[in-house]
């Protein structure tokens, strides 16, 4: 932590516009506190990826940015507002101003590729038929799936359902986008031009985005600054390059693939040994 | 010994909270459906008609041929078991009285209940689980769908709407069943059934049966949405609670019938 605040406070951007603003947060599973008081800010147009090892509680915040998770204290304010501390209406207009790329895509099951992309402008916006149609077509122009409209979700690759995915995430022109895991479980091509797809939502578009991954090598590609989670702890937040030339331990554990076990501390070691149970 | 015994009743102190907590899960359930069918559209999320249209076809229509043939096979049945029985007495005539109303108080609601339960309820549950497990819901809630709306109250509507039509349609082959064995056993025309049931039958009779109906619908509609929203694990997950849904539904179905049965006669 005291690296973190070395690295990241002198030169923090005040100047910059926050759009996520995440402040003391503590998140529990049952008695299990998961995330251990966090706080990070998310800036206007940049890219920040959320890495951590498998268990470091990445799903977790992300969830919990998202309001799918209630922390136990702390907030997290989305342009300026609290979702657990708005009334319905006022939720209802935040989170058309937000889009999600899930992991698994989770996309409708009973509805074609058009009709997932279309549904948050059916949902939302008095469009007829035809303009929304045309919007959600030029959305798939995006993500490369122009000409896909009738599929359904179980006929499609991997790669294709990402995408798809994507083209939900951003069909209402959100602010801010959350992808969790984006190129997870994909090939090399296929993930390496869905981090483009990232780089591209950015430049061209504006959006802010949050990324939640454990690819180190898409990381480093897509990032303007990384978040280390580490057992419910951020390590540092900073830019690639710092984050790289961190001195931390356990940061150059993670870049270096070390296993868990080797990061584990002796004491740590023997309390998980004895208190497995309850 | 003792431990044992603290440890059972620990069990069963944390399964009885659980139980009052799932009703209480379907009460909130049931509260929203109705407040987002009534305010929905001042809050920009209207119930739509479309999703209620498709439910519907699915509770309702899609139903027809299993209800149409369990129906026609109980209303023989129940002819063939009430001329036997009469027999005894030498009463065979009066056969149309017990199955008359028998079918509308009774048999017409609680087969169809029991086959939508079986259908419908298990469906729903699967559907949501799935969507659970999937994240589907959890990308409708970060869209600003609310997934009560979207999901539960269209199947609530359906149901509603479907399970008493179906229970009509239920009634009415029944009795069709049950009067061409009459009338090949008794020799009595079908128009003279006819006629004797329009005098035994009265409004209240039909109004007993499409009452418990709609009661069903309800049990059946929140015990699937509540199952398949209590999912966890995958797909074996999504088994098991649809199995427990078919289960809870039917017993809740039976138990229901029999109270609605003993305070209406009271
Ligand atoms: N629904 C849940 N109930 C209880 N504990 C959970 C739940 N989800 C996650 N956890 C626990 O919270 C911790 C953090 O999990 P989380 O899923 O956030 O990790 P992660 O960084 O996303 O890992 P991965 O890379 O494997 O997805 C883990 O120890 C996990 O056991
Ligand atoms: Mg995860």
């Amino acid at each position: 932590m005291s690296e973190a605040a070395l690295i990241d406070s002198p030169e923090a951007d005040t100047d910059r516009e926050v759009v996520i603003e995440v402040r003391d947060l503590v998140t529990h599973y049952g008695p299990r506190e998961i995330l251990h008081s966090v706080s990070l800010e998310v800036y206007a147009g940049e890219t920040l990826v959320i890495m951590g090892g498998s268990g470091s509680g990445k799903t977790t915040m992300l969830n919990t940015l998202l309001g799918l998770v209630k922390p136990t204290s702390g907030y997290v304010r989305l342009l300026g507002q609290d979702l657990n501390n708005i009334d319905q209406v006022a939720r209802t207009k935040l989170r058309q101003k937000m889009g999600v790329a899930f992991q698994g895509g989770a996309l409708f099951t009973s509805m074609n590729v058009l009709q997932n992309i279309m549904l948050p402008l059916r949902e939302h916006t008095k469009l007829d038929e035809t303009t929304m149609q045309i919007m959600a077509r030029l959305k798939m122009e995006v993500v490369n799936l122009s000409g896909f409209d009738d599929l359904m979700p179980a006929e499609l690759s991997g790669g294709m359902i990402k995408r798809a995915a994507f083209a939900r995430a951003i069909v209402m022109d959100p602010r801010v986008l959350f992808c969790d895991e984006p190129s997870a479980g994909l090939d090399p091509v296929v993930a390496s031009a869905i981090d483009d797809l990232i780089i591209d939502l950015r430049d061209a578009m504006g959006m802010s985005i949050v990324v939640v991954t454990h690819e180190l090598e898409s990381a480093f590609k897509i990032a303007d600054r990384i978040c280390v989670l580490d057992q419910g702890n951020i390590l540092m937040v900073g830019t690639v390059d710092e984050v790289k030339a961190s001195s931390n331990e356990r940061i150059q554990n993670l870049l270096n693939r070390r296993t868990e076990e080797e990061i584990l501390d002796p004491d740590e070691y023997l309390r998980r040994l004895t208190a497995a149970k309850d | 010994m003792t431990d044992r015994v603290s440890h059972n009743l620990e069990k069963l102190g944390r399964a009885a909270a659980a139980g009052v907590a799932e009703v209480g899960f379907g009460a909130v359930l049931f509260v929203q459906s109705v407040v987002w069918t009534l305010v929905g559209s001042k809050r920009g999320q209207p119930v739509r008609l479309s999703m209620v249209f498709e439910r519907c076809m699915e509770v309702g229509i899609a139903a027809i041929p299993i209800v149409t043939m369990m129906s026609v096979t109980i209303g023989m049945m129940l002819a063939i078991q009430g001329i036997y029985t009469l027999a005894t007495f030498g009463a065979e005539q009066q056969v149309t009285i017990g199955v008359g109303i028998s079918v509308v108080r009774e048999f017409g609601p609680l087969i169809t209940g029991i086959l939508i339960a079986g259908r419908t309820g298990s469906s729903l549950a699967a559907r949501i689980g799935t969507m659970r497990i999937n994240q589907e819901v959890d990308a409708l809630e970060v869209m600003g769908v609310d997934p009560v709306r979207f999901l539960v109250t269209p199947a609530l509507i359906g149901m509603l709407v479907m399970v008493p039509v179906l229970t009509l349609w239920a009634d009415l082959v029944m009795l069709i069943g049950a009067g061409w064995y009459i009338s090949v056993e008794l020799g009595i025309s079908m128009g003279a059934y006819i006629d004797s049931l329009t005098e035994i039958i009265v409004v209240d009779d039909v109004l007993h049966g499409l009452g418990k109906s709609v009661l069903f619908g309800l049990l059946i509609t929140l015990v699937g949405v509540i199952n398949g929203a209590l999912v966890e694990g995958g797909a074996e997950g999504v088994g098991r609670m649809t199995t427990r849904s078919v289960v809870l539904a039917i017993s809740a179905i039976i138990v229901t019938d029999m109270i609605f049965a003993f305070i209406t006669t009271r």
